[in-house]
């Protein structure tokens, strides 16, 4: 990372190092940000720290839909106009937002934690599903939407969820398949323009 | 700037990782180049026509092109995207079994078109929703020979002697069937291989899919060839294939 026979000074190279950690951060970018802190004043880097703190020292995981949270329960699952008859099941809690901003689900969530990948070794005991189970049995849960991501392992994962669950008597649905918004016909891959044609709809 | 180099080729793509902010790095079996690895550039999201194309058990045919470290898609075309196998846990399990062995045994770069052949065989078998166990033990008969690792089931490894109908002993170092008498001389640990099981691995190894699917094997006989083949191929592998886990978990009862 450094040059050969220069190296930072010790808190910086501690820094860059630690930058360079964070997903996404090469080597050049992990200097720019330390040096930039060096250079900006002390409330900057004193606030970074704090939000850094504070997130670790203050987010727990929601013992109800192991989401991320401040306060347990969380605060969709504690909101009373959330219709409660419905969880939709999703891999990561970075995808709460996501539909929270489509304004179209009021139901609760079930955040998964990852997926069941069979090649990388990562079993189903290693995610929220044991959890999910345990939530469904005994309450009074009519639907639950698998928005797991329309991918290979995204799917695994939904199918093995659908077959435990399945027993339950719960009806299991998941988001439609199609074609994105903006998007043209003729770039379409055939799996995803199939599915989106099996799904049409009356105009 | 030179111009970047681009190849055409086909194969099936094994597995994908996930690069930076919204890209791939996948790795696809190709039947002239073996194994390679290339971005998909943008794979990851909504809008990226490559990226759902690029699932790994796809047989597709794509235009790579060559980079000074890492190779990148340029063009991506289905040939089979094995739908009925993927949409049934019991099946894409068992191919993402195949895909794992697949990436287990080849070495990036060798050209292996038995391997390959074999592996899109073993895809098409699930997609027609034939049993997975049976077309697994096959598969797994198979690939061995095609990777060049075919245990020794006619001979004893110990002195080369044509063994007798009966029941033998598999020695997983020896990396074949062991006769009684020269037990003492060889490494074991040894595992039961009946009649039956020598019988069949026999006729695996010289049959095609199809033949090898008409035969009815009784559920002994299949729980002895999984406990030879799946202790052999670890050794080979010098572990245990994680995939093998949840095709045994979600295995039709």
């Amino acid at each position: 990372m450094t040059g050969e026979g220069y190296t930072f000074a010790d808190p910086v190279g501690r820094l860059v190092e630690e930058f360079h950690k964070l997903p996404g951060i090469g080597p050049k970018t992990a200097q720019r940000l330390a040096y930039h802190l060096i250079r900006a004043g002390d409330d900057e880097s004193r606030s970074l720290a704090d939000a850094i703190r504070a997130v670790k020292e203050q987010i727990i995981l929601c013992s109800t839909c192991a989401n991320v949270t401040e306060t347990d329960p969380c605060r969709l699952c504690r909101d009373p106009n959330r219709d409660s008859s419905t969880i939709c099941v999703v891999e990561e809690p970075m995808d709460v937002p996501a539909l929270e901003r489509t304004g179209s689900y009021k139901g609760l969530y079930h955040v998964l934690h990852g997926v069941i990948s069979p090649m990388n070794g990562i079993r189903a005991d290693d995610l929220k599903i044991p959890s999910l189970l345990e939530r469904l049995k005994g309450s009074d849960v009519t639907e639950v939407v698998l928005a797991t991501n329309p991918n290979l392992e995204g799917e695994a994962t939904s199918m093995y969820i659908h077959s435990l669950i399945s027993p339950l008597g719960i009806k299991v649905t998941r988001p439609a398949r199609g074609l994105p918004v903006g998007g043209d016909l003729e770039y379409a891959d055939e799996v995803t323009l199939g599915r989106a044609l099996e799904g049409r709809q009356e105009f | 700037m030179a111009q970047k180099k681009i190849y055409d080729t086909q194969g099936v793509v094994l597995k994908h990782m996930r690069l930076g902010e919204a890209d791939r790095i996948v790795t696809i079996y190709t039947v002239d180049r073996g194994k390679v690895r290339a971005v998909v550039k943008g794979a990851r999201r909504v809008k990226s026509r490559k990226g759902g194309l690029l699932q790994p058990l796809s047989h597709v045919r794509v235009s790579i092109a060559e980079g000074r470290n890492l190779d990148q898609v340029v063009e991506a075309e289905t040939v089979t995207s094995y739908r009925a196998a993927r949409e049934n846990l019991a099946l894409m399990s068992a191919g993402l079994y195949f895909a794992e062995l697949v990436d287990g045994f080849s070495i990036d770069g060798a050209v292996n078109p038995s391997e390959f052949h074999l592996l899109v065989g073993g895809l098409d078998a699930l997609d027609r929703a034939r049993d997975p166990e049976r077309i697994a033990r096959y598969f797994e008969t198979r690939l061995l020979s095609a990777a060049g690792f075919g245990p020794e089931i006619r001979q004893c490894v110990g002195c080369g002697m044509d063994l007798p109908a009966g029941d033998h002993a598999f020695s997983c170092t020896e990396g074949g069937l062991v006769g009684a008498e020269c037990r003492s001389r060889c490494e074991g640990p040894f595992l039961h291989a009946s009649m039956n099981t020598i019988k069949v691995m026999r006729f695996f190894q010289a049959a095609d899919f199809s033949q090898a699917l008409d035969l009815h094997l009784t559920e002994p006989l299949m729980g002895n060839l999984r406990r030879v083949l799946g202790r052999y191929i670890a050794h080979v592998l010098e572990r245990e294939p994680n995939s093998a886990e949840f095709m045994r978990l979600v295995r039709p009862a």
